[in-house]
């Protein structure tokens, strides 16, 4: 089983005290949340509860209102989501999210630029960077698009762009990885590849998971965290959870949304 | 001295209000509809240009009514049948549906009244002086061109902060499918917003049209200045093209009156630059000669110094 | 790739046979074909900011006028026994252009957008009226002038004949155009690309996009200076229009209609709004009118433009499909022209009363004579217009039809 000890591992991800508030209204309201080195960790909750809110705080397109974020023990709170990719941290996004007029190989290429050291160059021709070339065929592989290489990212179908979103996220060998509600709106067959797809990428990685199909939750987690009205009303195996009275009545009891 | 002080705070504030109504007109189709209307100052030309032939068939009382008037039409024309069908294609498509739209229309001008400037004298019946100032009269065109102005901000500000339609378009604005599903026709509002913002620039094209000359590149002058306007005072905000009107009306008024140059200021201030010096032309340029750009450079401060404008809401 | 290489040896043939084609010969005609490189140039350069980044300018001239001057100044240092040849002489305007380009790119792509192209907008009127504040640098009103043929000759070229101006023109048309292509398929070009797409996501990918736009934004001016030195050369005068709104709007004119979605849009477009300017002014004092009109139907109808049209009647006729669509256009076809007829009577008879009245009122029209002053032709032309109109209207849903037939075709035999 996938379960490295909390005590003793580093801390990928590390949440102290976050509160986000917007104008009045306070969206997250003190999470502290520690996420071991390899850990597949998933993050539930009610509709409204702050899980992209917290998933933007962490990835730097929102600053926190006070508290800190860590990352693998570097302090990332605030900023730049650039520079915060450049660290080793990569997300997807609920609503896909990727360059609709480039070819879906262009779209994973571009992914894996900065992870290779290419920065800015512009007298490099890009066919001729094995690497770069390599590792985007490597990497349309595993997501399944090797055959729709050539068409263009906005014309793809719901699943096949969900399967780029998850493509560009880890192209860049970010050791870090949050995906967004990865298997929103697909049908049974399509979750389970995407459950394998998830379960492959995130060897030897960590990766934390927003999500609302509890079947793909209790799959793949090795630990969860309920997330109700932006705090984390607990955090703990994915058997507890179940066994949580005061989740069951707040989440899990109602079915799932 | 008071008297240059005194002329040029209210010549300042009249054209800086004149400013103003264009702005506002501006800033209120943008921040409702995301469209940034190239052709706003072509519409504010045809207000002149209407009130001038209006004028011409039944006086100048009933022009100050029907000229706005058909600027609305025209406005509310342009949003149902053109501008419609290219809202979908993104804003860069929108703001170059207008920017040709300035193009044709500036030509359309051409077409009916001519390339040369027509004679918008002041109607008699506003021809005659305000009041007395330091021995010189004031025009009473220019008091109404203020009263006008400040009407008009006092109108916007009711409609929308007061009014419920006002509310229902603000609403429109981030959240146009609730609001369509809550009832109201959304598209309809955009054509009336489009609509009220082209009359207000032909009123001020009515009034404008005599403080400057009429012709047929009026729009193509002021149109840059009001999109710095929009800018400086942040985009999407009233009170802010407010500021940034009066502001840049203000100083375009006084530079105007100030014959000095920065070697006068460097002399002023102790300094000694030679006349030789390579840059010799830059700091002989006087600030009269300089007013025209001055709303540039004020533009190039602001975004170093505060790139959302005064009170900027909007990033596009 | 070996596709690729050939079409640019078929452009290479090309532009080194164009001014030898019959009815090409003429001096005029060569001007014209060296107006449209130089066009062409500047539209690429455009074509960098707008179609591969997405940025909109309305002051891309800045950049075009401040390396013609560049260009004429060096040009009368060579004049004055600068041991120079005058082809090198564009070099100085690409300087000049990324000099400036990096100087106001640093200031302006801090902000993208609207707000980028409103500030594009005023630099440009700051820039084109401190113009005529600076008459040393800018040489006022008249502008600055030089000499191409005071100067030293590269193998032979003198540059006093129109041909040789044509060719160095070619020249730096080419190796402009092959460097913009190569730009494109680098790293910044791609990320240029993905900063188009979608500004957001390219910052979780690891990118600053502000730092793309910078990039773009200066190679872009730069090039657009090579077009100024060219023009400084062709003109052998550098003046404040140069620098001017109409001038920028001119190129933005010509990228768009060109099609902003395929390299060689802008220059088709540079190509066709150059060959409009110079010939249909020629017979109409409207053309400024067509030419909005024409713009305002490729936004609103065209958005991929000339380059556009021709790829998916290209992709048609690939695929066999193009037989549907001609039948509708042939029914189209009566009903527009009927309508442009009456249109452009309109247009024109409305402009020559307005704008020539000392020409009189009478004047030929299609070969046809009518007075200005009576009321029919105005009547003939209105109804010609309005019937052709209703009738097209009335025929579009046909034209349209056939389109999607023709697309699901399209999409069968694909």
């Amino acid at each position: 089983m996938h379960a490295p000890d909390a005590a003793t591992t580093p801390r990928a991800l590390e949440l102290s005290g976050v509160h986000k508030r917007f104008g009045q209204t306070e969206i997250i309201r003190g999470v502290s949340l520690d996420v071991p080195r390899g850990e597949r960790h998933a993050i539930i909750g009610p509709n409204g509860a702050g899980k992209s809110t917290l998933f933007n705080l962490m990835s730097g397109r929102l600053a926190p209102t006070t508290g800190t974020i860590r990352l693998d023990g570097e302090d990332i709170t605030a900023r730049r989501p650039f520079r915060i990719a450049r660290r080793g941290l990569s997300r997807s996004f609920q609503v896909t999210n990727v360059f609709p007029r480039m070819t879906v190989r262009e779209n994973v290429r571009c992914s894996v630029l900065w992870s290779l050291g290419y920065r800015y160059s512009f007298w490099r021709s890009l066919e001729r960077l094995r690497d770069a070339n390599e590792r985007t065929d490597e990497t349309l592989e595993r997501i399944g698009l090797a055959a729709r290489r050539g068409a263009l990212a906005g014309v793809l179908t719901y699943a096949e762009q969900r399967a780029l979103e998850i493509g560009i996220t880890i192209a860049g060998g970010a050791r870090v990885i949050l995906l967004d509600e990865p298997t929103a709106g697909m049908s049974r067959p399509e979750t389970e590849a995407v459950v394998r797809l998830i379960r492959s990428v995130s060897e030897g990685r960590t990766l934390v998971m927003v999500e609302h199909d509890m079947s793909v939750v209790f799959e793949l987690a090795d630990r969860i965290s309920v997330l109700v009205y932006g705090e984390i009303v607990a955090s703990d195996t994915p058997a507890r959870i179940r066994a949580n009275e005061a989740v069951r009545a707040a989440y899990l009891g109602g079915g799932d949304a | 001295m008071k008297e240059i002080v005194a002329f040029s705070l209210l010549n300042g504030a009249v054209y800086g209000l004149l400013l103003f109504m264009l702005s506002s007109g501006l800033t209120l189709i943008f921040s409702l509809m995301g469209v940034l209307n190239f052709a706003h100052a072509s519409l504010f030309m045809l207000g002149a240009y209407f009130s001038w032939q209006v004028s011409r068939w039944v006086g100048f009382w009933p022009a100050l009514v029907v000229a706005p008037l058909l600027c609305g039409l025209i406005g509310a024309a342009i949003e149902r049948w053109g501008l419609r069908r290219v809202h979908a294609k993104g804003h860069v498509a929108e703001i170059l549906f207008t920017f040709g739209l300035a193009y044709v229309i500036g030509e359309l001008v051409i077409m009916a009244w001519g390339r040369n400037p027509i004679e918008n004298h002041v109607p008699a019946a506003i021809d005659f002086a305000a009041f007395r100032l330091f021995g010189t009269s004031y025009p009473f065109y220019k008091v109404l061109m203020m009263a006008i102005s400040v009407a008009m901000f006092a109108f916007l500000y009711f409609a929308f902060k007061r009014t419920r339609l006002g509310l229902i378009i603000q609403a429109a604005l981030t959240h146009p499918q609730m609001v369509s599903a809550l009832g109201h026709d959304v598209p309809w509002l955009f054509v009336l917003v489009f609509a009220v913002g082209s009359a207000l620039a032909g009123l001020a094209g009515v009034i404008g049209g005599f403080a400057l000359l009429t012709e047929p590149n009026m729009a193509a002058n002021l149109g840059p200045i009001v999109f710095v306007v929009v800018v400086v005072g942040g985009l999407g905000s009233i009170p802010g093209a407010f500021l940034a009107s009066m502001l840049i009306g203000l100083l375009q008024t006084f530079a105007v009156a100030i014959d000095y140059s920065w070697y006068d200021l460097f002399a002023a201030l102790g300094l000694h630059v030679s006349r030789d010096s390579m840059l010799r032309e830059v700091w002989q340029v006087k600030l009269s000669q300089a007013a025209p750009i001055l709303p540039y450079v004020l533009l190039v401060l602001m975004l170093v110094v505060r790139p959302r404008g005064f009170m900027g809401t909007r990033e596009t | 790739m070996h596709g690729t290489a050939r079409a640019w040896l078929g452009a290479v043939v090309l532009l080194a046979a164009l001014p030898w084609i019959p009815g090409l010969h003429s001096d005029s005609a060569r001007s014209l074909l060296t107006q449209m490189g130089i066009a062409a140039v500047f539209a690429l350069s455009y074509n960098l900011l707008l179609g591969e980044t997405g940025l909109l300018s309305f002051g891309h001239a800045v950049y075009f006028g401040l390396g013609g001057y560049a260009s004429i100044h060096f040009l009368r240092a060579i004049n004055a026994g600068l041991a120079i040849p005058v082809p090198f002489v564009p070099l100085a305007g690409a300087l000049a252009g990324l000099a400036f380009g990096i100087v106001f790119g640093a200031l302006i792509t801090r902000r993208g957008g609207t707000v980028f192209a409103l500030i594009t907008l005023g630099l440009g009127e700051w820039v084109h009226a401190s113009s005529l504040m600076l008459p040393s640098f800018f040489g006022g009103e008249e502008g600055v002038t030089a000499s191409r043929t005071r100067a030293p000759h590269l193998v032979g070229l003198d540059l006093g004949s129109q041909l040789q101006v044509y060719y160095v023109t070619a020249f730096w048309l080419l190796v402009s155009a092959l460097a913009m292509h190569a730009f494109m398929r680098t790293p910044v070009g791609r990320l240029a690309n993905a900063v188009r797409d979608n500004p957001e996501r390219v910052e979780f990918i690891g990118y600053n996009p502000q730092r793309i736009r910078f990039i773009m934004f200066s190679a872009s001016a730069a090039f657009a200076g090579l077009a100024g030195g060219l023009h400084a050369i062709n003109y052998e005068i550098v003046a404040a229009e140069a620098l001017s709104a109409t001038r920028s709007g001119a190129v933005l004119l010509m990228v768009y209609i060109g099609g902003v979605h395929h390299f060689a849009g802008a220059i088709l477009g540079a190509v066709a709004i150059t060959w409009l300017q110079v010939s249909l002014s020629d017979y109409t004092t409207a053309w400024l009118l067509y030419l909005g009109l024409l713009f305002m139907g490729i936004v609103a109808f065209v958005p991929g433009g000339l380059a556009g049209l021709a790829m998916i009647h290209l992709a048609a006729l690939r695929t066999r499909s193009l037989g549907t669509i001609a039948r509708s256009y042939l029914i189209a076809l009566p009903f527009a022209l009927i309508a442009s007829l009456g249109v452009v009577t309109l247009i024109e008879i409305a402009y020559r009363r307005a704008t020539q009245p000392e020409a009189g009122t009478s004047m030929r029209l299609f070969w046809i004579p009518m007075d200005t002053a009576k009321p029919w032709p105005w009547i003939v032309a209105a109804a010609l217009a309005a019937a052709g109109s209703f009738a097209l209207v009335r025929a579009w849903p046909r034209i349209a039809a056939a389109w999607a037939q023709a697309g699901e075709e399209m999409h069968a035999r694909a």
